[in-house]
């Protein structure tokens, strides 16, 4: 276990190093987009770039630009934006990630209760109108782009009916801190999380379904039914358990694919300020250093977190472990 | 594989109510084939879908005979008729404070008949031109993704070693990224402004759809790539592959002749599920305002065109939502009984 567990953080280590690698090529040796004349300014002249040029290190060779941003990024942490050059890019992340983590943790508890309780409902009533039902429903879930999904929930809870006493508890767009007020915290996030945890919920209790559908014919739960258990305690007891290891690992990976960023079009419609709004600004106003800054966070934080997904699984499950 | 005592492995399974009687003596595909239209939901989202793709394709035609507008030029001062009256497109006020200017609403007639947008541009016709666009990058970039993961599998299962090592490695490397952020960066990166892609004396423009569709294609391989590796791995191990072997048929034959068949009904199960999923990016790309570039349309750049009208004309942002909620989930459905059709004790994940 200790030898599996070494290797798969010395692979990991290398994998980070190549993600950043990657990440400075795509943004810093494709042709088409030149740092220096975005930095220089409005119609600069030549002088004025090549000066800008230097000045940022642009003129150095490849390995040594990516060893420079690579220092100012993890060691000196002193990267600053290139729009706006207050704007230190490791502090403005760092500010960001709580929000991103609220947003997502949330979303992560709605749509695992809520997948949980969907497929063991289809399950249970299979053979009745409710599981095509609800496979439908499932399957409009994962159909709809979660950006308008968002769009359509501030419609209806900002406008339309935010004067009725359905949602006129639902306060403007924006975020407030769990530290500043909890209370705030929660309400601001009900709907974002509502709104993420959709599509997963949707997918969550479709790959639920077809789990249980696929234990329930193995020798243990025959034997459980047999010795005379309640179907209830076979669905939840040995069913259930079995059928939620792949969720679990499903689950590991998705929660760290939304925290590093892949809630960006659901903080974008909310204007809630984490991770993802802030590569959307840095997007919109082109600004290479913070954009590069969060892809490579973002990528460190899968990277990671399927690295330990890997790990607890081996824990869970020694079939796995390679020998 | 030294032993002779060989055993066919049963290649087809039932579907559940289904007697051997129905499939024997038939080819797989035949077999499929027969599953895939006797089930009539999966036949009734093909037809959705063909119906969406023609009404997409068909745009020209709507803005010139019916619509009578230029979907892709501002008509700020333009009129039209309601109810026998000439009105403004862009009017004035209507706003929360009742400033500013607003578009018209959904007038259900042929012209405008869900309103326009900020610029007096008709939102049907833009639908339906926008519908072309996503569509077409949707599918192309789904095929291209297909077909570079096919070709990569068949060359990392059939080689094994390097080859195996280095392409298994570089498709980790990408799938390490999350698919948007990467998808994100090359578009930011080609997509910017007055550049664009030079390879020799190939140049794609930045607004070019062939942009969009590339990136989006490359980003998903690995999600490909990994399934048919895998099966490439198992194929190249049975019989009649060392019976080729032994009979001297080279490397490719052996890779697209022998191999290939027997790995492609994954793609062809996968084909409808990356088309959903390209959609959807495509889409979220354009909403970002890095995928299909202005004065182009797409689904995406329509629902971000309807942000700033959501709470006044919220037809803009919908109407383009449905068309992808549409689509997504016929595919979807559709992928489901491909996939029941072709192998049905297959687990294949929708999405991702």
């Amino acid at each position: 276990m200790f030898a599996f567990i070494v290797r798969r953080l010395i692979g990991l280590v290398l994998v980070l190093f190549a993600i950043s690698v990657m990440t400075f090529l795509i943004f810093f040796a494709i042709p088409g987009v030149d740092p220096a004349r975005q930095l220089a300014g409005r119609n600069p002249d030549p002088t004025t770039i090549a000066a800008v040029r230097h000045q940022f290190g642009l003129d150095r060779p490849l390995p040594v630009r990516y060893a420079l941003m690579m220092k100012r990024l993890f060691i000196t942490r002193d990267l600053v934006s290139y729009g706006n050059q207050a704007l230190q890019v490791v502090p403005a992340i760092k500010a960001a990630t709580p929000v991103t983590f609220s947003l997502v943790f949330g979303a992560a508890v709605l749509w695992v209760v809520g997948s949980i309780v969907v497929g063991l409902v289809m399950v249970t009533f299979k053979g009745t109108f409710v599981d095509p039902l609800l496979m439908i429903l499932a399957l409009i879930g994962i159909s709809m782009p979660v950006f308008w999904l968002g769009e359509v929930a501030n419609l209806i809870t900002q406008d339309r009916l935010h004067d009725t006493f359905l949602f006129s508890w639902v306060p403007p767009l924006g975020y407030v801190a769990f530290t500043s007020n909890p209370w705030q915290w929660f309400l601001h996030l009900i709907i974002p999380w509502i709104t993420l945890s959709i599509l997963y919920i949707g997918f969550y209790a479709r790959v639920l379904r077809a789990n249980l559908l696929e234990v329930q014919n193995e020798d243990y739960v025959r034997t459980a039914r047999a010795k005379g258990l309640s179907p209830r305690r076979v669905l939840m007891k040995h069913m259930l358990r079995t059928s939620l290891i792949t969720f679990v690992s499903l689950f590991g990976l998705d929660f760290g694919v939304l925290v590093g960023g892949g809630a960006l079009l659901t903080e974008v419609v909310f204007g809630l300020p984490g991770v993802g709004l802030l590569t959307y600004h840095s997007l919109v106003a082109l600004d290479l250093p913070v954009i590069m800054a969060t892809v490579i966070y973002g990528a460190f934080f899968i990277t990671i977190m399927s690295a330990v997904v890997d790990i607890l699984y081996a824990r869970l499950d020694p079939r796995i472990r390679p020998a | 594989m030294a032993e002779f005592a060989f055993e066919p492995e049963p290649e087809v399974h039932l579907a559940p109510g289904e007697s051997v009687k129905e499939i024997s003596g038939r080819s797989p595909w035949q077999i499929a084939g027969r599953r895939l239209v006797r089930n009539r939901l999966a036949i009734a989202s093909l037809v959705l879908f063909l119906l969406v793709v023609v009404c997409s394709f068909l745009a020209p035609v709507y803005a010139h005979d019916i619509a009578h507008t230029d979907p892709f030029t501002s008509n700020v001062s333009g009129t039209t008729v309601v109810n026998g009256q000439r009105v403004n497109v862009i009017q004035q006020g209507g706003g929360s404070l009742g400033i500013g200017e607003t578009p018209i609403g959904p007038t259900w007639h042929s012209n405008y008949f869900v309103g326009a947008d900020n610029q007096g541009r008709d939102v049907m016709a833009r639908v339906l031109y926008g519908g072309r666009a996503s569509l077409t990058i949707g599918i192309a970039s789904a095929l291209i993704c297909c077909l570079i993961a096919l070709v990569l599998g068949l060359l990392a299962g059939f080689f094994h070693g390097w080859v195996d090592a280095v392409l298994s490695r570089f498709m980790d490397l990408i799938w390490a990224f999350p698919v948007y952020l990467l998808a994100i960066s090359l578009a930011t990166v080609l997509l910017t402004k007055n550049t664009g892609l030079k390879f020799g004396p190939i140049h794609l423009s930045a607004s070019s759809l062939w942009l969009p569709t590339l990136i989006i294609g490359f980003v998903y391989v690995p999600y490909v790539y990994r399934p048919i590796r895998g099966q490439v791995l198992s194929v190249r191990e049975k019989e009649y592959v060392e019976a080729a072997i032994s009979q001297g048929a080279s490397s490719l034959r052996l890779m697209f002749a022998e191999i290939m068949p027997n790995v492609i009904s994954t793609v062809i199960v996968l084909l409808p599920l990356m088309i959903a999923t390209t959609v959807l990016t495509e889409a979220a790309l354009s909403f970002l305002g890095i995928g299909v570039q202005a004065p182009k349309a797409s689904w995406g750049t329509v629902i971000d065109d309807g942000q700033n009208l959501l709470y006044t004309r919220p037809a803009v942002a919908i109407v383009p939502g449905i068309m992808i909620v549409l689509t997504v989930l016929s595919l979807n459905v559709l992928g489901d009984g491909v996939r029941d059709a072709l192998d049905p004790r297959a687990k294949v994940r929708a999405r991702e």
